[in-house]
């Protein structure tokens, strides 16, 4: 196959004129808004994508791509919802959505603080809920599909450590309220309903106290 | 009892009371609450159709372990920690005996605990036990010599060894309290009623498509990550081979029934954790250590039961041929 460098440049050549033309480059959504009143992305979620931890804004950088396109899909259709969110994934085409979400998976996690719990039996109360669960009531421990310290797990169990706890207690607060009924299987729906208010306050300051290597690449 | 079991419209509600009673309905070593909610859990017998649920709700509470915190500070203690990180991370407490990355807890929910997960507390009280598997009398410790050996795909420890010791202190203080040689409501797992059609492969794919693929993966590898399998592989040369229970569908529908998708046991009809049960054991893994020379051989030997599917030819392929081994 002689002529096959040749075909793969010129191919090379019109996939790059094809992406000038028209292909979203989520780079630029992130900073400068997608032009048709879709404000940037940075502005909430930080120019790193490290997010705004006290005032609950995810962090973005480094979270799996099927699973923010998935996040993105289901605010701009209501399972999910959110008054910030749902008009931005709305007003973002599919092929926006689709850019944002790689552009973010491909982000380096930003290296982040993490806030230690203080008060010592709230600490073993998140630690357990998070490792072991409380089978007892038919609650998984978090880690169970969130991976050991909360890493995430493929691209339905994001990662728990290097959110904050505001962003995390918002989110299962929303499972319990079905403001957010898009999980697969119904698997968080099933395991916010068996929390109490001291067990999410617990939880989520474990989960915004675990380490997260910052600088990591995806 | 938390407020949130009373929200109506709560799917899980009821299902989730019913785990509750046979849980024991305390949080970790807590007394249970006495007045337990009947009325929540025969609605939910009823409003499913399976018949089982009726039948095994337990009359009587189901026992109660004790939370991990009242594990004593002395040297048997020690021995039962040593117990306990060894069901929870065995190829890391175990590694000379174990031949995949498969945790005892992947079938022995919440590290040994759980009602109708085949409990430790269910189990150490009921042996020294005779066992048509091997046509003996087994001590609790060739039992769990079976485990390292058939689903943990390794070698069994010596009597005696060190990990032998440890699991042993880890079950009887499991245990601690529970009537010796009396099954107690929660022991293994359900046993289903005959469905009521034949398992099925072709349903049996429908079901792990919907319900399983999200965690175990569409090829059924499961998933690790950080160095830790998060979800288990339930065929194929990491998993549990044919020798162990999980390979008998019957065993394995009545496991998925109360305990899958995990966190939501209860939720499958009996059809649909039989003909997935069957769909699952109808993989190739791992071949039988007890291999008499033939597939033919072993399955009359070992596997003479419509449970198994070992030495069976399911859409057109011959089933125990064995694969590799993980590790």
């Amino acid at each position: 196959m002689k002529a096959a460098p040749w075909i793969a440049g010129l191919a090379g050549l019109l996939l790059a004129g094809a992406a000038s033309a028209g292909t979203p480059d989520g780079a630029t959504i992130a900073r400068q808004g997608n032009g048709r009143g879709v404000a940037p992305c940075a502005a909430c979620h930080n120019a790193d994508g490290g997010g705004q931890p006290a005032a609950g804004f995810p962090r973005l950088a480094g979270l799996p791509s099927a699973y923010l396109l998935k996040q993105l899909d289901d605010f701009a259709h209501g399972t999910r919802r959110n008054a910030t969110m749902q008009p931005v994934a709305a007003g973002l085409s599919q092929d926006e959505r689709a850019a944002l979400a790689a552009y973010y998976s491909k982000l380096p996690v930003p290296a982040m603080s993490t806030t230690p719990v203080t008060d010592p039996r709230q600490e073993a109360l998140g630690e357990r809920l998070a490792t072991r669960g409380r089978w007892s009531h038919g609650l998984p421990g978090c880690g169970q599909c969130h991976g050991p310290g909360g890493v995430g797990v493929g691209g339905h169990f994001p990662p728990l450590a290097g959110q904050s706890a505001v962003y995390i207690a918002n989110q299962l607060h929303a499972w319990q309220k079905g403001m957010r009924r898009n999980d697969p299987l119904q698997l968080m729906q099933a395991v916010a309903g068996k929390l109490d208010e001291a067990d999410i306050a617990a939880v989520s300051a474990w989960y915004a106290a675990q380490p997260v290597a910052g600088g990591q690449q995806p | 009892m938390t407020p949130v079991f009373a929200k109506p419209g709560r799917q899980l509600a009821a299902a989730s009371v019913l785990l509750m009673l046979l849980a024991g309905c305390g949080r970790d070593g807590q007394p249970a609450p006495p007045a337990a909610p009947v009325s929540a859990a025969s609605a939910a017998a009823s409003a499913s159709s399976s018949t089982r649920q009726a039948k095994a709700a337990p009359k009587a509470i189901a026992f109660t372990p004790p939370p991990d915190s009242a594990i004593p500070d002395d040297d048997f203690g020690k021995q039962v920690e040593l117990g306990r990180k060894i069901f929870l991370e065995p190829d890391k407490y175990a590694a000379a005996w174990v031949g995949n990355h498969l945790s005892c807890e992947n079938c022995h929910l919440d590290a040994g605990r759980l009602a109708n997960a085949a409990p430790m507390w269910g189990a150490w009280p009921m042996y020294p036990a005779y066992r048509s598997k091997n046509r003996h009398v087994n001590t609790f410790a060739e039992r769990l010599q079976g485990c390292f050996r058939f689903s943990m795909n390794g070698k069994a420890p010596p009597a005696g060894d060190p990990v032998l010791v440890a699991l042993e202190s880890y079950a009887y203080w499991l245990s601690q309290g529970a009537p010796v040689g009396k099954a107690l409501p929660g022991r293994g797992y359900p046993k289903l009623p005959r469905p009521a059609q034949a398992p099925d492969y072709a349903r049996g794919e429908t079901v792990f498509k919907r319900d399983c693929a999200l965690c175990h993966g569409a090829d059924g590898q499961g998933q690790r990550v950080a160095g830790r399998t998060v979800f288990p592989p339930l065929w194929g040369p990491g998993s549990f081979n044919w020798g162990a229970g999980m390979h008998q569908v019957n065993n394995a529908a009545g496991f998925i029934k109360a305990n899958m998708p995990l966190g939501r046991g209860d939720t499958l009809s009996d059809q649909d954790a039989w003909d997935v049960a069957y769909f699952m054991d109808a993989h190739e893994r791992p071949q039988d250590p007890r291999y008499e020379g033939s597939v033919q051989a072993t399955r009359a030997k070992y596997h003479d039961t419509p449970q198994s599917l070992y030495g069976t030819v399911v859409n057109g392929t011959l089933l125990g041929q064995g694969t590799g081994t993980a590790r």
